[in-house]
């Protein structure tokens, strides 16, 4: 089964790549951006299993390694196979 | 008795000899001696001291120090720690101390998104500890900093300052933390903090390349913390520090 998770910056740590990426695309004339925010985006392929079993694992990796929760949050999602 | 400091070395780390000479070598005379240790150790062996040196273990992939925080010598580093062991990370060394929980707070990429490499002073507060104790608080000092991911930022910082555990400050060269002074975008210019017990001290400057007047016009600043903790090992009540 394939996991998805979406790294984001906690709200109100500042993100200098977002702040970089919305100048840019007002200066190419996207005029309507109010503002940008830059994530991580991690796909794992795991061994079939429990969907609530994985779900937890999947918690445990991201608290332990892929996140770093003083500043981000992050978000599962999973496929549960076809 | 010779003091002992033992240096960290991972896949990528670049600022281990460095660290390793100055305490081996700029510091032999004091009987100062030090060790090299490899990630993939699981003991320290017989040590006083420990440094995490700077560099980019591991490719810093993910994160600054994300990796490092969790190779085999981390275990014995964080027994180390809690046992009250004085341990210094420098660098990406303090980026490895945040990520495997012995300080607090995260460090990210600079405000400015450009890697900086410059010198800097910062001045030496907070509680002591036993890099900063034979430093007479408010002297600040000059060192160089070389880093992309500085910016330090920490959940509740006003607890983090109340408990004096922000122990570097960045400020101008009359001492003054102003935002001119500020590399990075640090939260209240922090340059270095120690955990709540004080034996644990991460800062993003390199003391190691500000010990030898040969290397240049920086000055030998950086070599007070090394001799502030050799103070603090041997029980000595020495002063160190020469203001600038």
């Amino acid at each position: 089964m394939k996991a998805k998770v979406y790294v984001t910056l906690k709200t109100g740590v500042l993100d200098p790549q977002g702040q970089a990426v919305s100048r840019t695309l007002g200066k190419l004339g996207f005029d309507g951006v109010e503002s940008v925010r830059i994530g991580k985006y991690v796909e794992i392929e795991m061994a079939d299993q429990d969907l609530g079993q994985a779900e937890k694992e999947l918690t445990k990796m991201c608290e332990k390694l892929i996140v770093n929760t003083v500043i981000e949050d992050y978000r599962i999602e999973l496929d549960g196979g076809e | 008795m010779s003091t002992t400091f033992g240096v960290l070395r991972f896949p990528g780390s670049n600022c281990d000899d460095d660290a390793l000479h100055i305490v081996s070598q700029v510091l032999s005379e004091s009987d100062c001696k030090g060790r090299m240790l490899w990630h993939k150790d699981s003991a320290l062996g017989d040590v006083d001291g420990l440094i995490v040196p700077g560099g980019f273990s591991y490719g810093d992939y993910l994160r600054a120090g994300a990796m490092a925080a969790h190779a085999p010598i981390m275990a014995a580093v964080v027994e180390f720690a809690k046992s009250g062991g004085p341990v210094l990370g420098i660098c990406n060394g303090f980026q490895i101390l945040c990520e495997a929980g012995l300080l607090e707070g995260s460090l990210s990429r600079n405000d400015g998104l450009r890697f900086v490499c410059k010198d800097v002073y910062c001045r030496v507060e907070g509680k002591p500890t036993p890099f900063t104790q034979a430093i007479p608080v408010g002297r600040h000092i000059r060192m160089p900093i070389a880093h992309s991911e500085g910016r330090y930022a920490h959940p509740d910082v006003e607890t983090l300052e109340a408990n004096g555990q922000v122990v570097f400050r960045y400020c101008d060269s009359e001492g003054t933390p102003s935002e001119s002074a500020n590399p990075n975008g640090s939260v209240n210019n922090i340059a270095g903090v120690c955990n709540p017990s004080g034996n644990v001290v991460g800062l993003m400057p390199h003391p190691e390349r500000a010990c030898e007047a040969i290397l240049g016009g920086g000055g030998v600043a950086g070599l007070s913390l090394f001799e502030s903790a050799l103070a603090f090992l041997t029980n000595s009540s020495a002063r160190v520090g020469t203001g600038k």
